[in-house]
């Protein structure tokens, strides 16, 4: 199984490199851009099992390692 | 007093650690393993600056996970002082024995200078050698020094009189131009509420003989070593709170 984890930052949190991104878009031309928040995409391979106990797996390595609840959130879609 | 200071994968500053407190201080420097669980009766543990393991998906991320910080996190627990130095201090957020997070400097580029921090309270064990509002003068040298904390968080490291230490001016002004990677609150090194766990981002072991530029990083190991000596629990009880 697949599961694909999308952390990205808290609204509120400042994100200085999504701040430059959207600058460099502007300066190519990409007027319409108005925000980017930099965030990460995680493909995480796992041994087949229940869909829900996968699940709870998933959203227990999400709470203790792939993001810090500080300033992060997250959420995941797993693929058979 | 015998100190502890940690190597993981990554650690840079492990030997300046070692260096300060066995060459400059005087005392007995043990260097624990990463792997290692036994933390060798030690009093005070210190994590050192560097790149822990890459600093791979956040900055001390993986390094709470090493065998060695279960014992550091018992350690602390049980009332051991923890100091945290630059990755040291990221690691603690990490593992949740310090409040906040460590994120990319605000102007995204790593900052290598001298900075000037307020000691905002000298009634802990890891001030007691300054004076309430001293400034000190320590390196900085980091890309992801930038406190962040949540504003319930932030109240309440106020209230309690956790922020240790604030970036300001050379004469004690907490500004926005003397901030130098954009921490909230101007904060540049926080301790838990339990009191016995600290944290900063400038390194006061690069600040320890007036050859390296000078010797305020002193005062801080100083201060541990005087609550160590002192029985450290009583002595942060016997002195009154900080304003």
């Amino acid at each position: 199984m697949l599961a694909k984890v999308y952390v990205t930052l808290k609204s509120g949190v400042l994100d200085p490199a999504g701040k430059a991104i959207q600058h460099s878009l502007h300066s190519l031309g990409f007027e319409r851009v108005t925000d980017v928040r930099l965030g990460k995409y995680l493909e995480v391979w796992l041994d087949r099992g229940p869909r829900a106990e996968v699940e709870r797996e998933v959203d227990e390595m999400c709470r203790k390692l792939l993001a810090n609840g500080v300033i992060e959130d997250y959420r995941f879609e797993l693929q058979d | 007093m015998r100190w502890g200071v940690v190597t993981f994968p990554g650690s840079l500053d492990d030997h300046d650690a070692l260096y300060a407190i066995d060459h400059v201080l005087g005392q007995t420097a043990i260097p624990l393993w990463h792997k290692e669980r036994d933390l060798h009766g030690v009093d005070c543990v210190v994590l050192p600056g560097g790149f822990s393991y890459g600093d791979y998906l956040r900055c001390g991320a993986l390094a709470r996970f090493a065998p060695v910080m279960e014992s550091v996190a018992g350690f602390a627990r049980d009332g051991g002082l923890v100091f945290g130095i630059c990755n040291g201090f990221q690691v603690l957020c990490e593992a949740g024995l310090l409040p906040g997070v460590l994120t990319r400097n605000r102007n995204l580029s790593f900052v290598c200078e001298y900075v000037h921090v307020r000691v905002e309270s000298a009634a802990t064990a890891f001030t007691r050698a300054c004076g309430p509002g001293e400034i000190l003068t320590l390196p900085i040298k980091h890309g992801e020094g930038c406190y962040v904390a949540s504003e319930a968080t932030l109240r309440e490291i106020e209230e309690e009189g956790q922020v240790l230490l604030r970036y300001a001016d050379a004469g004690g002004r907490v500004t926005e131009a003397a901030n130098p990677n954009g921490s909230l609150h101007n904060i540049a090194g926080v301790m838990n509420r339990q009191r016995n766990v600290f944290g900063l981002m400038p390194h006061p072991e690069h600040a320890v003989e007036k050859a390296l530029g000078g010797e305020d990083g002193l005062k801080l190991f100083r201060s541990i070593a005087a609550s160590v000596a002192a029985g450290h629990t009583e002595s942060v009880a016997s002195v009154a709170p900080g304003p």
